[in-house]
C-alpha cells in the first residue's frame, strides 16, 4: 500500500483509474477507425513536406486538399505520396511542389503494388523518425552534461508577437532563472486550419507558432543554456485544429514541453469532439516518441467554473487525460497533468484547500511532472496584493512537489508581462523555494483535519463523476456539459468536416514507427 | 539618499490640503511622494541609476532617490525610484463621466422588467475579435455570477446568451438580429497594441451599416474599459473593474425604458 499524507483511500483511486481507462478505451475504438485532414497533413510534414505556395498556402494543405479533390483521402496520404514516389522516383517534397505547380495529379498516377508503396514510404519515414529520435538524444545528452534540476521548474511566458523580441525576453528570463520558456501563441491560431509559415513579427496576445519561430527560439535557448550551463526547455501549444501538425513541428525542432489536452479544444475553443479525439491521439503519439512533456489543461476549468465546487472535475479530467495519454504510449513521466491555484482569495482557509488539492494530485499521480498554474481569475491590478497571492501559490508548489511551475505575474490582468515583472516573479519564487525547501517533507497533516477531509471529499466526488461518465460515455458527457459547465453537441463545433472513416487499406507509417516509444 | 526610518528631510512646505493644488501624499500633506519602477536597456550600474534619476527629474520629480537597482540581463536593469512630484492638479476642475444609475439588485431588476417592459429582455454577450478570454463576460452572464452577484442567466425576465470567445463582429451582429437582442455586451480582456479599440469601433460601424445601432443597448466591458472611453467609441455605457451583473442589468432595463425600446 502506498504511503499517503492525506490518508487517501487507494481503493477509491484504483476504482476511479479503472473507470477512466474504460472511458478512454471506449473512445479509442472510435479513434482507431478514423483519421482527419490534420492527421494527414501531419503525415505530410513527417514525410518532409514543408513550405508554402505563392498564395502562402502551406504545401501539406495543398497536398491533402488535392487528394480530397482528385483522389480518395480515406486511403490516406501515405498511399498517394508513396505511389507517386514509386512512379517518379521523387522525394515527397518534390512531389508536393509538383502538385502545387499543377504539374502532377496524384489521382491520375497509375497504382503500384501496395508492398512497393509501403517500402518507399517506410524508408523516408524511418529517416525522419530517426531525426526525431536524435533530437531526443540531444536533449538527453544536454541534460546529462548540465545535469537536470530537481524541484520545481520555473516556467515563464513570453508573448510579444514578434519572435525576435520574444528571444530578447526569453534570454533575459533564462538568465534570471527560468527553466522553461513558453512562447504564447497568437490568439486565434487554434482556429486556423493550417500552420502559418516562416519567421513572424506580428501577433495578438502572442506569437504565431511556426516551425521557423520554433527553430529561432530553440537556437537562442541552446546558446544561452551553454552560457549558463543549464538546459532551458522550450514550450509551445499543441492544440486547436492543427494539434498533430504542431506536435510534428515541435518534434523536429526539439521542443520539450507542449500544451496538449484531450478535452480543452472541445470545451474552450468549440472544436468538434470527434476531430479533437482523433487529433489528440496522433499528437500524443508524436509527443510521446519525441520525449516531450505534455501539459494538460484542467486549470482552465477553474477559470470559468468555481475552484471549490468544481475541484473534482479537475481530478476526473486528470484521470481521463492520463488514460488517453497511456493509450498513445505517452508515459506517466511525460504527463504534465494540470491544475491551478484559483480559489477566491477571500475564502477562509482557502490556502488549506489549495494545499489539499495539490497534495492529492501529487499522491495520485506520483510520477507525473504536474503542471501548476498561478492565480489569474482573482488577480485584480493591485500588484502588491497580487505579489502576495503569487507567494502563497509558490508555497503550495514547494510544499507539494509540483514540477512545472508556471510563474505568477503580479501584473496579471494588466498586460502581457514586462521584463521586470518576470524578474520579480522569479525572485519571489526562488526566495520561497529556498526558504521552504524541505518544509513539505517535515510536516504531516492532521488525520480528520480540514486538509485530509477535503481530499477525501474531492476524490470521492471525482470517482463518482468518472463512474457517471463511464456509464454515459464520453461523447454524451460532453454534450451534457459535465466539464467546466460547457455543453458541446457531438456534431457541432469547428473541424468536423475534416474527419473521415479510414479505408481498410489505410496506413500511417508513423504509428508503427513511433509506438514502441523511446527507441 | 533616503533618510532611513526617521526622515530628517526638510518639511518647510505648506502642509495644508489645497484641492486647487492637489499633490500625492506620502506621510505628510503635500510632500508629493511617489514611487516609480522601471526597466532601462542598459547595464545595472551607477550610470544606469543616474539615468533613472535624470528620467525621474524629467517626469517632474524632485529629489529622486533610487532605492533599489538590479540586473535583468547584461544590458537590462531594473530600478525602484522614490521622489517628490512637483506637479499639482486642480481637483475641483475634474469631471468624470460615470454611469449615472442607482443599481438595483436582481430582484429589483426582475420587478422592473415585469412592471415596465412586460416581456423578456434578450441580452447577448461575447468576447469579440481575437480575444480568447471569457473571464469578464462569464462573470456578468453565467448563472453563478461573480463575487456574490448572480449572473444574468439567473434573472427571471432576462434571456441571456453567452456566445463565448473569439466571436467575429459580423457573427455577433448576425446573432443579435437572429435572436432579436435588446442589448449587446462586448467584452475585451486581453489586448495588445490597442487592438480592442479598433475592434470596438469596428462593431459600431457594422451596426450602423446594418441599421440596428439605435435599436439596441450597446455596452462594452473589460479591465481597460471606462464609461468615458465607451461613450467616446459610440457605446451606451462602459463597465470596468468592480462592476457586476446587477450594474449592467440595471443600466440595460432603464435605458430600454428611457429610449422606448420596450
Amino acid at each position: 500500500m502506498q504511503d499517503s499524507k492525506l490518508h487517501l483511500d487507494w481503493d477509491v483511486v484504483a476504482d476511479a483509474r479503472k473507470s477512466a481507462k474504460n472511458i478512454a478505451v471506449d473512445v479509442q475504438t472510435y479513434i482507431d477507425d478514423h483519421s482527419t485532414v490534420s492527421v494527414e497533413r501531419t503525415i505530410c510534414r513527417l514525410l518532409g513536406i514543408d513550405g508554402i505556395d505563392k498564395f502562402e498556402v502551406p504545401l501539406p494543405n495543398i497536398v491533402v486538399e488535392h487528394i480530397e479533390k482528385e483522389g480518395n483521402l480515406t486511403l490516406g496520404v501515405s498511399h498517394y505520396i508513396g505511389n507517386a514516389m514509386v512512379e517518379t522516383g521523387l522525394s515527397p517534397q518534390e512531389i508536393a511542389e509538383k502538385v502545387s505547380h499543377g504539374e502532377l495529379n496524384l489521382g491520375k498516377v497509375s497504382t503500384h503494388d501496395a508492398f512497393e508503396i509501403k517500402l518507399a514510404i517506410d524508408k523516408i519515414a524511418r529517416e525522419n523518425t530517426d531525426k526525431i529520435a536524435n533530437n531526443r538524444k540531444d536533449r538527453e545528452s544536454y541534460l546529462e552534461r548540465f545535469g537536470d534540476k530537481t524541484g520545481p521548474l520555473l516556467y515563464l511566458i513570453v508573448a510579444t508577437g514578434n519572435i525576435y523580441e520574444d528571444v530578447t525576453q526569453a534570454v533575459a528570463a533564462a538568465k534570471q532563472g527560468a527553466d522553461i520558456i513558453a512562447v504564447i501563441r497568437s490568439t486565434g491560431q487554434s482556429l486556423l486550419d493550417y500552420v502559418p509559415f516562416g519567421a513572424t513579427t506580428e501577433g495578438f496576445g502572442g506569437t504565431l507558432a511556426t516551425q521557423e519561430n520554433f527553430r529561432i527560439m530553440r537556437k537562442a535557448l541552446d546558446e544561452v543554456g551553454e552560457e549558463l550551463g543549464r538546459y532551458i526547455r522550450l514550450c509551445n501549444y499543441c492544440s486547436g485544429l492543427c494539434m498533430p501538425e504542431i506536435a510534428a513541428m515541435g518534434a523536429f525542432e526539439r521542443l520539450d514541453v507542449m500544451l496538449n489536452d484531450a478535452l480543452y479544444g472541445i470545451l474552450f475553443r468549440d472544436i468538434n469532439m470527434k476531430r479533437t479525439f482523433v487529433d489528440q491521439y496522433f499528437s500524443r503519439i508524436i509527443n510521446g516518441f519525441a520525449g516531450v512533456i505534455i501539459n494538460t489543461g484542467e486549470d482552465n476549468y477553474l477559470t470559468t467554473a468555481d475552484a471549490i465546487e468544481e475541484a473534482h472535475t479537475v481530478l476526473a479530467s486528470q484521470f481521463i487525460n492520463e488514460q488517453f495519454a497511456l493509450l498513445a504510449n505517452l508515459p506517466e513521466e511525460q504527463q504534465g497533468l494540470g491544475h491551478a491555484f484559483e480559489i477566491h482569495p477571500d475564502t477562509e482557509n482557502g490556502f488549506l484547500l489549495e494545499l489539499s488539492q495539490a497534495q492529492m494530485a501529487r499522491e495520485i499521480f506520483p510520477k507525473a511532472p504536474l503542471k501548476y498554474m498561478p492565480p489569474t481569475k482573482f488577480m485584480t491590478g493591485d500588484i502588491f496584493k497580487g505579489h502576495v497571492q503569487d507567494a502563497l501559490f509558490n508555497m503550495v508548489t514547494i510544499m507539494t512537489g509540483q514540477r512545472l511551475h508556471l510563474m505568477g505575474m503580479m501584473t496579471e490582468a494588466i498586460h502581457t508581462p514586462f521584463m521586470s515583472d518576470r524578474a520579480l516573479a522569479i525572485d519571489n519564487a526562488q526566495y520561497i523555494f529556498k526558504n521552504m525547501k524541505d518544509f513539505g517533507s517535515e510536516i504531516t497533516f492532521k488525520k480528520d483535519g480540514m486538509i485530509v477531509n477535503r481530499a477525501k471529499e474531492v476524490l470521492e466526488k471525482g470517482r463518482d463523476l468518472i463512474k457517471e461518465i463511464e456509464t454515459t460515455g464520453m461523447f454524451d458527457t460532453l454534450q451534457k456539459g459535465k466539464f467546466a459547465g460547457i455543453k458541446r453537441p457531438i456534431d457541432g463545433g469547428k473541424g468536423l468536416n475534416g474527419v473521415f472513416v479510414k479505408d481498410t487499406t489505410y496506413f500511417n507509417p508513423f504509428m508503427e514507427l513511433m509506438i514502441g516509444g523511446d527507441k | 539618499m533616503s533618510g532611513g526610518l526617521y526622515s530628517t528631510e526638510d518639511k518647510s512646505f505648506d502642509t495644508k490640503l489645497n484641492l486647487k493644488k492637489l499633490k500625492p501624499y506620502g506621510d505628510t500633506m503635500n510632500d508629493g511622494k511617489v514611487q516609480i519602477s522601471l526597466t532601462l536597456p542598459v547595464p545595472a550600474d551607477e550610470k544606469g541609476a543616474e539615468a533613472a534619476k535624470e528620467l525621474a527629474k524629467k517626469m517632474g520629480i524632485s529629489e529622486p532617490a533610487v532605492s533599489h537597482y538590479g540586473s535583468l540581463d547584461t544590458h537590462f536593469s531594473f530600478y525602484v525610484v522614490y521622489g517628490s512630484l512637483n506637479h499639482t492638479v486642480d481637483y475641483d476642475e475634474i469631471h468624470v463621466e460615470t454611469v449615472d444609475i442607482e443599481t438595483m439588485d436582481m430582484y429589483g431588476v426582475q420587478n422592473f422588467i415585469k412592471e415596465n417592459i412586460k416581456r423578456d429582455v434578450v441580452i447577448i454577450g461575447a468576447s469579440t475579435g481575437t480575444d480568447a478570454h471569457t473571464v469578464g463576460i462569464d462573470a456578468v452572464m453565467n448563472m453563478k455570477g461573480y463575487a456574490g452577484h448572480y449572473g444574468l442567466e439567473r434573472y427571471k425576465g432576462i434571456e441571456a446568451y453567452n456566445l463565448g470567445s473569439q466571436v467575429e463582429n459580423e457573427e455577433f451582429i448576425k446573432k443579435a438580429i437572429e435572436l432579436k437582442a435588446d442589448a449587446l455586451l462586448v467584452s475585451q480582456t486581453v489586448t495588445q497594441k490597442n487592438i480592442h479599440i479598433q475592434n470596438l469601433t469596428h462593431l459600431v460601424e457594422l451596426m450602423e451599416a446594418e441599421g440596428i445601432r439605435d435599436k439596441v443597448v450597446l455596452i462594452a466591458g473589460g479591465p481597460r474599459i471606462s464609461h468615458e472611453l465607451a461613450k467616446e467609441l459610440g457605446y451606451d455605457a462602459g463597465f470596468g473593474p468592480g462592476k457586476y451583473a446587477d450594474d449592467v442589468a440595471t443600466f440595460i432595463v432603464e435605458e430600454m425604458v428611457k429610449r422606448e425600446l420596450v
